[in-house]
């Protein structure tokens, strides 16, 4: 008797704590949506396309933020994702054995760094290295593309981007090696023994088994882009604007929120910031979805066809 | 004749500890050699030194000479990956590529070698690899479906054309048949006995009875003791060591009274 009441308190309790989970979660979408509303209602989707942003005059649009996070975590990615598989390729395949757990720990020291001290050495030292080098670099040789064209300040959409960059790289890395290790011996003796090269090993057996943890990999990191408030803020150069170039300034959702948030008390502007936190969820939500069906989809198929069982007799 | 390998005085370790020790051996060409012995007698190690895939291992050690079509495989001017696509293996677990199509696993050792080759001749391979792996019949109507969703037993005779797409001289099998049933295991018996005409087999196992039927000749491996490490004890004709063997551990051991 005494072991089921046990159990049954047990239960309540665990699933308390499962429900407190959807509970948050509820609750945060209802409120934001409440207090969103007024400027639902009134802008609609203009809010998503239009470029205003009046506190005066109470007229928002969202499109410059929603612009400038968006590309800033795509470009952070794009730099992201290949250092991070290098590293993680180095780490899992290639590094001697006494180089793996310090270097391993050295990386992933990287995301204990607080991103305001990111935020900092990006005003100090990143941005105007570069303003003063790569920058100029970009916009003299390849200044034809609109994408590097235009004034060079070093702070801007790229300095924040080469900063995300580096916040993102241990949690790239670190999952991707995971995922890297788990391929097993035998897979990889399969192409050595046909002759394979260490980098067509990797290309050949590596790389397509570890594809669903390296998946899971990138998508967290471009969460945690997305989301990056302290860093961007520092180093996005918090102008409002539409520009093609990505050394020019721009805004992001998470930074015009910390920087309006606190001169706002109620009305418009308030539901305004509140729909942009709506919009950052929402995002951050369906990316996340969207990654772990892709993970979910090519996962399934590899622990199908990897797990698949012998003939059982031994003759 | 460049399927004929010797071995001088070879030894091979892992983190110092000796698996192998010793062995003088001779693998003649085209004809099927089998290595015979108890668990833990270091054949697997023997074999893999045969085609430098224990220095694969984090901590191993080589020692003596594997001559191969002449020349030391482990002489330094010898590239590791030329010699592991002249002398294929086949390992004890099946391992194809599982998301690569069929087609792909037995090509995918031609789309290593340098230098390109047509669609069609790679088809031409792919078909030739698996006529004689004996497994075209089973899977000319799923080239496109992947390597894993075939059985055990498919996917190791999809392992043997793989290995046969690059036309090695010599084929190392490591207990090929260990995981697979009593079927399978006699479809791969029989595609060794048909391709030993053009190619050398050296074919590690523990069942004696795959021993007498396969091979033409036997190698017994033993270890004395515990920890030991492993020595070549005999060698020579299958029928010679498995009627009238001449030391007495293997004749204990093919009668059955150890191992």
């Amino acid at each position: 008797m005494r072991r089921r009441l046990g159990d049954s308190i047990f239960a309540f309790v665990v699933f308390l704590a499962a429900f407190a989970v959807i509970a948050l979660m509820a609750l945060m979408v209802y409120e934001l949506l409440r207090q969103s509303l007024p400027s639902i209602e009134q802008f609609g989707a203009r809010f998503l396309i239009s470029r205003e942003w009046d506190p005066v005059n109470n007229v928002y649009g969202a499109l410059p933020y929603i612009y400038g996070t968006i590309v800033s975590s795509l470009l952070a990615l794009l730099m992201a994702v290949p250092l991070s598989l290098g590293i993680a390729i180095f780490l899992s395949q290639f590094a001697p054995r006494w180089l793996r757990s310090p270097l391993g720990l050295l990386v992933d020291l990287l995301a204990a760094i607080p991103s305001v001290v990111y935020g900092l050495w990006g005003i100090f030292v990143l941005a105007p290295f570069l303003g003063k080098t790569i920058e100029p670099f970009l916009a003299d040789h390849l200044g034809s593309i609109p994408v590097f064209r235009g004034p060079v300040y070093g702070v801007g959409l790229f300095a924040a981007s080469v900063v995300l960059a580096i916040m993102i790289t241990p949690t790239i890395s670190a999952i991707s090696r995971e995922a890297m290790l788990n391929v097993s011996r035998d897979q990889k003796e399969a192409a050595q023994a046909l002759g394979a090269t260490p980098w067509e090993t990797v290309r050949m057996s590596v790389l397509p088994l570890a594809r669903p943890g390296i998946i899971g990999a990138v998508i967290l990191g471009l969460g945690r882009a997305l989301g990056e408030t302290m860093a961007v803020t520092m180093l996005i150069g918090n102008v409002r604007q539409l520009n093609a170039s990505i050394f020019a300034p721009a805004y992001s959702i998470a930074s015009v929120i910390a920087n309006e948030f606190a001169e706002v008390t109620e009305g418009p502007h308030m539901a305004a910031l509140v729909e942009m936190a709506l919009i950052l969820l929402f995002i951050t939500l369906l990316l996340n979805l969207l990654a772990r069906l892709l993970v979910q989809r090519t996962g399934n198929r590899a622990a199908r066809l990897k797990g698949r069982p012998f003939a059982k007799n031994r003759p | 004749m460049a399927g004929y390998i010797a071995t001088n005085n070879l030894g091979a370790s892992f983190g110092g500890v000796q698996a192998i020790e010793n062995i003088t051996f001779e693998i003649p060409a085209n004809k099927v050699t089998a290595i015979i012995g108890p668990s833990g007698c270091g054949k697997s190690t023997f074999l893999r030194c045969l085609t430098r895939m224990h220095e694969l291992v984090p901590g191993a050690r080589i020692s003596g000479e594997v001559v191969w079509d002449g020349k030391n495989i482990y002489a330094s001017e010898m590239d590791a990956t030329e010699v592991r696509r002249g002398i294929g293996m086949v390992f004890q677990k099946p391992n194809p590529f599982p998301l690569m199509s069929v087609a792909d696993n037995v090509s995918a050792g031609l789309r290593l070698a340098a230098g390109r080759m047509s669609k069609a001749r790679i088809a031409e391979i792919v078909e030739r690899s698996l006529k004689l792996a004996a497994l075209w019949d089973e899977v000319r109507n799923k080239l496109h479906k992947p390597g894993g969703s075939l059985s055990g037993g498919q996917q190791q005779r999809l392992c043997i054309a793989r290995a046969l797409a690059v036309q090695p001289d010599v084929i190392l099998m490591d207990e090929p048949c260990s995981a697979l049933d009593p079927a399978s295991t006699q479809k791969i018996e029989d595609t060794i006995d048909k391709l030993k005409k053009s190619y050398t087999f050296v074919i590690v196992t523990h069942n004696m009875q795959q021993a007498a039927r396969v091979s033409d000749f036997s190698g017994f491996m033993l270890s004395q003791e515990m920890g030991e490490p492993g020595r070549m004890i005999e060698y020579g004709p299958t029928n010679k060591i498995f009627t009238t063997p001449e030391r007495k551990e293997t004749e204990n051991y093919i009668t059955g009274r150890f191992g």
